[in-house]
């Protein structure tokens, strides 16, 4: 503190409270982190000037409004802060089977509170929902038969808001210190007077730069699905990922803007001196709690909703069956995106809202098991009698099935209130909640990243080693889990970076080797991405249709043409393009139209960097960065909506170019 | 998959469309469910008012603080400049592009005056030691109204740069389009505003 | 887009009725248009339900405080459906419908966190809450 009051003024206006000390070097992990972080970005970075990849980085991709690609830079995403998040996991895991006794571990307080807070956020903002919105944003306009999402470049914004949170969360490993509050920052500990420093300020910044990123892509794809069907596809006959978007895509527009004014209440608190969540003047902490959990509650299902989409097609494509019982699919879905906002409370029965709200937020929680029982029913039925062909995508999902079932229950268990008393902030919780989160969110994306690989890429995905990742996985996830229930129903509370009671440690160990097996799993991930890209050529699917799919991707070429469909498609039936092969569907060989499809545009990802400074200007106080980066921004939007030349046609010529190769492709393949 | 087809006719034409198919525009849908979760913002910002803005904390209470003459006068500004912007989208419509202009001026003007007022009255209060730092009513209340100018403000940056660019490109469809968002925005913030002196000040006078 | 409105009538009023018309006609972005009429009687219902209320305040005409609320609850509710109505065009059949489901939607989720929110936070209040002075100076 004294060092900041020596400062001059001139550079407390200039730097605002960044100084060298925010630096961590005195600390040897994160100092080695660092060094990792530089040379393995050094390495990346310097083999892109190798292969002379930049200008190809940044004119197809960085400035790319094309969705698929988009998509995939979605997953991308996901996956690298994947790897961080769980990087994050293992030191807790690690801490946890050390510190007992004497033994402090090796994470002071301090920095063991850091790591649990940037776990949860990572995974749940810049895990999970980079890869359902990585899915969604590449599946579904193939799936309606549209040729991009209804306002492309928002898609190209929306990424880039969503990486720069991520980026600023990453930003705060090196320079400054990150929230050491929990993934939710509850005041009074996340107010200016328990938590003084920057920690808080990273967190909030990074959701809101990242919110407006994820409410404009909701908006967006909503806009996509009620618009854009093709002919003849009406909403009863869209396909189920489709409708467990839209219903995704519903919540995230009616459920982000509460996360995004609780926060900014609670930085209105730290910034400017309100009192809404303070201790004094009247201010209620506990509204926060409520608040965040309006928010929060819908914010699960939107995780959980699409890939429900994803298990949907894979157990209809892999069973050789149309999915049992469609339409009780989709109602279920409404009826799920309708209860998850009347359950909230359920985060805080021992608040002491007293019997009366407790059991109507009680009651409705059951009731909101129900639709998912049904969800469960009708992919057994759809297996049922079916031709079930276990590749990796089944393979995941059935791991699904049997975890996510147990992961529900103990949910259940959790909504009775006098049990939720007993079991509340404690390791069951933890368990339940990474139960139902890994075994249906993380095996979602993994069964839908080995489902529509062949699609994104041209090729499949290797099968050993996609085996031995979804074992690793399995495993890992069944050890790592387990023991928090037994240790949780033994009352052992979160969060705790320190025991002593010895007694416990065996759990612990074991959850460690779960945590080990994860690992493995991730590592043979990689290895699966690795080993497939070398034996490309091997696994090369020329079809389009490697597993006889139903939907209309699947009736495009391997990677799919810029316009995705020459002419759009028009739909008959559900399984759009199950109907189109079963009735001898010829392509059109002549007469092709110029397509009309938005240009690249820097747009995005200039106005996202600009909310990154403006987001680190506001972090460490320094005023006229924030407020000429905030002035760069407004005046940017606006320089850009002066642009009305945003289009071009791809000349009738190409298009016929592109689909004479892809027909002379399939003829060669069935000849 | 069978190679016998079910209808010997079955060709390329019954599962493409052959004409250049062009979906509807989804800007003003897009538009409107983004003026959607604005309006849940608006409902967390009313819920917090509700529930902290009988916390006086031993401070002053509306009764003490807000004067309803300087609110009517407010509220005139915002309804007058809602009818000048429907005068100006009838002009749009008729595709006349200056008195579109003088309208959207009209508006701007009603809409700053709006501002002018209401940061007197914020100028007023924090002067008088009733800032938002007082009490969690007063918190609620900033923010509350604060938010809502804040949307104004935006509002009349947005309807400057739109007179700007009806000025030079006219009324083509880009701009008639934008004209029409920038019509369910104001309004939508009229709506707001009905919301805002019900339930803030006049009920808060009465409590 | 054409370039002259085929609707307006010598007077330069749109003849068509607000809010019945079909919207793909003559606009290729199906908004809704309003008449000078429409926003005129919108105008005009707007400020007397803005004036009522006020008038009840700030006059205090009626001697109970709940009746007042009440009234100026019910204009208020009123003033937004009119401002709905006139101002916005809001119509079942802008849009697919999908507007109004939109809007159908979020003022069941704004009533569920109002209302919600109000609940919870009372009986936590209720509960948790120690007593105030003005409790504890009538206790027994």
């Amino acid at each position: 503190m004294t060092a900041m009051q020596e400062r001059s003024t001139l550079m407390q206006s200039l730097f605002g409270r960044l100084s060298w000390d925010s630096i961590p070097y005195h600390e040897p992990i994160i100092v080695w982190t660092f060094v990792g972080t530089i040379v393995l970005g050094m390495a990346v970075l310097g083999w892109i000037t190798k292969q002379r990849a930049w200008g190809m980085l940044w004119r197809d991709w960085f400035c790319s409004i094309d969705h698929k690609k988009i998509g995939v830079m979605y997953i991308v995403l996901g996956l690298i802060m994947l790897l961080r998040g769980f990087a994050d996991a293992v030191m807790m895991r690690a801490q946890q089977a050390m510190a007992f006794g004497d033994a402090m571990g090796y994470l002071p307080p301090h920095h063991y509170d850091q790591i649990f807070t940037a776990h949860g956020v990572i995974m749940i903002f810049f895990v999970a929902m980079p890869f359902v919105t990585g899915l969604m944003n590449y599946v579904v306009p193939l799936q309606i038969g549209a040729r991009d999402v209804a306002f492309p470049f928002l898609n190209n914004f929306s990424f880039w808001m969503t990486a720069a949170g991520a980026a600023l969360v990453m930003t705060s490993l090196f320079i400054g210190e990150f929230a050491m509050t929990g993934w939710l920052s509850y005041p009074p500990l996340s107010g200016i007077d328990y938590s003084p420093g920057v920690g808080v300020d990273y967190y909030i910044w990074a959701l809101q730069i990242a919110g407006v990123g994820t409410l404009l892509s909701g908006v967006n794809l909503l806009v996509t699905i009620v618009k854009m069907r093709a002919p003849g596809m009406t909403l009863m006959k869209m396909p189920v990922f489709a409708w467990t978007s839209l219903c995704t895509n519903v919540l995230i527009v009616a459920a982000f803007p509460i996360l995004t004014a609780v926060l900014a209440l609670l930085s209105l608190d730290r910034y400017v001196g309100t009192n809404f969540f303070t201790n004094d003047f009247g201010g209620n902490a506990m509204m926060y709690v409520n608040l965040i959990w309006i928010w929060g509650h819908p914010e699960v299902y939107i995780l959980i909703l699409p890939l429900f989409g994803v298990f949907s097609e894979i157990v209809s494509t892999f069973s050789g069956k149309r999915l049992f019982g469609y339409s009780s699919m989709v109602y279920a879905t409404v009826c799920i995106t309708i209860l998850s906002y009347i359950v909230w409370l359920h985060h805080f029965f021992t608040m002491g809202s007293g019997a009366s709200v407790n059991s109507f937020f009680g009651i409705t929680t059951m009731i909101i098991s129900i639709p998912t029982g049904a969800k469960m029913f009708n992919w057994l039925f759809t297996m049922y009698r079916g031709k079930i062909r276990f590749d990796l995508p089944m393979l995941w999902t059935m791991g699904f099935m049997l975890t996510f079932v147990g992961g529900g229950m103990t949910g259940v268990l959790l909504a009775v209130p006098p049990a939720d008393f007993v079991l509340h902030n404690s390791l069951f919780l933890i368990a339940h909640f990474h139960h139902v989160i890994i075994g249906g969110v993380v095996f979602g994306t993994f069964a839908g990243i080995n489902f529509w690989f062949p699609k994104v890429a041209g090729f499949k995905l290797d099968e050993f080693w996609g085996k031995v990742s979804f074992w690793c996985w399995i495993v890992g996830f069944y050890l790592a889990f387990m023991p928090l229930y037994v240790l949780g129903l033994m009352g052992v509370t979160r969060r705790m970076s320190h025991f002593s009671d010895p007694d416990l440690r065996i759990w612990f160990l074991i959850a460690a080797v779960g945590a080990f097996f994860v690992g493995l799993g991730i590592l043979a991930f990689i290895v699966q991405l690795v080993v497939s890209i070398r034996r490309r050529h091997e696994l090369r699917d020329e079809s389009g249709d490697p597993w006889n799919g139903r939907t209309l991707e699947w009736s495009t070429s391997s990677p799919p043409p810029a316009y995705n469909f020459a002419f759009t498609p028009r739909v008959h039936a559900l399984d759009a393009w199950w109907d189109m092969k079963t009735r001898g569907y010829r392509r059109p060989q002549s007469d092709f139209v110029p397509v009309h499809i938005p240009k690249n545009t820097a747009a995005g990802i200039v106005l996202a960097g600009l909310s990154v400074v403006c987001g680190f200007g506001l972090i460490w106080h320094i005023w006229w960065l924030a407020a000429a980066a905030f002035i760069a921004l407004v005046g940017g939007a606006i320089y850009h909506s002066f642009n009305y030349d945003r289009d071009y046609h791809i000349p009738a010529d190409e298009v016929s170019r592109v689909e004479q190769a892809r027909t002379q492709q399939l003829a060669a393949l069935q000849g | 998959m069978s190679t016998h087809t079910m209808q010997a006719t079955t060709t390329a034409d019954d599962f493409i469309v052959r004409e250049d198919h062009h979906p509807e525009n989804g800007t003003l849908l897009g538009f409107w469910l983004y003026l959607m979760s604005d309006c849940l913002i608006f409902a967390v910002l009313f819920a917090v008012f509700a529930v902290l803005g009988g916390n006086y904390a031993a401070g002053p209470a509306p009764k003490d603080l807000f004067e309803l003459e300087l609110v009517a006068v407010n509220t005139a500004m915002l309804l007058f400049s809602s009818i000048t912007y429907g005068f100006a989208m009838l002009e749009m419509q008729r595709n006349r592009i200056r008195p579109t202009l003088l309208w959207l001026g009209v508006t701007g003007l009603f809409g700053l005056a709006f501002l002018g007022i209401e940061l007197y009255e914020f100028h007023h209060l924090i002067h008088i030691g009733a800032g938002p730092q007082r009490s969690a009513f007063l918190s609620a209340f900033f923010t509350l109204v604060g938010t809502h100018g804040l949307h104004v403000t935006f509002g009349i940056i947005w309807l400057v740069t739109l007179m700007v660019q009806v000025g030079r490109h006219g009324l083509n469809t880009a701009n008639r389009r934008r004209l029409n968002c920038l019509s369910l925005f104001w309004h939508f913030l009229d709506v707001i505003w009905i919301g805002v002196f019900t339930f803030v000040y006049l009920m808060g006078v009465l409590r | 887009m054409s370039s002259a409105n085929p609707y307006l009538d010598a007077h330069g009023q749109d003849t068509r009725n607000v809010h019945g018309h079909d919207d793909g006609h003559g606009d290729h972005d199906g908004a809704a248009h309003g008449s000078f009429k429409g926003y005129v009687t919108g105008f005009v219902l707007s400020v007397i339900l803005t004036a009522i209320p006020f008038w009840l305040v700030m006059d205090e005409v009626l001697p109970s405080k709940q009746a007042t609320v009440a009234i100026i609850l019910a204009f208020a509710l009123v003033q937004v459906f009119v401002h709905m109505v006139y101002f916005l065009h809001m119509n079942t059949k802008s849009e697919g419908g999908w507007n109004m489901l939109a809007l159908i939607f979020t003022l069941v989720l704004v009533l569920i966190t109002f209302s919600g929110s109000l609940w919870v936070m009372y009986h936590m209040n209720e509960n948790m809450m120690p007593l105030s002075i003005h409790e504890a100076k009538n206790l027994p």
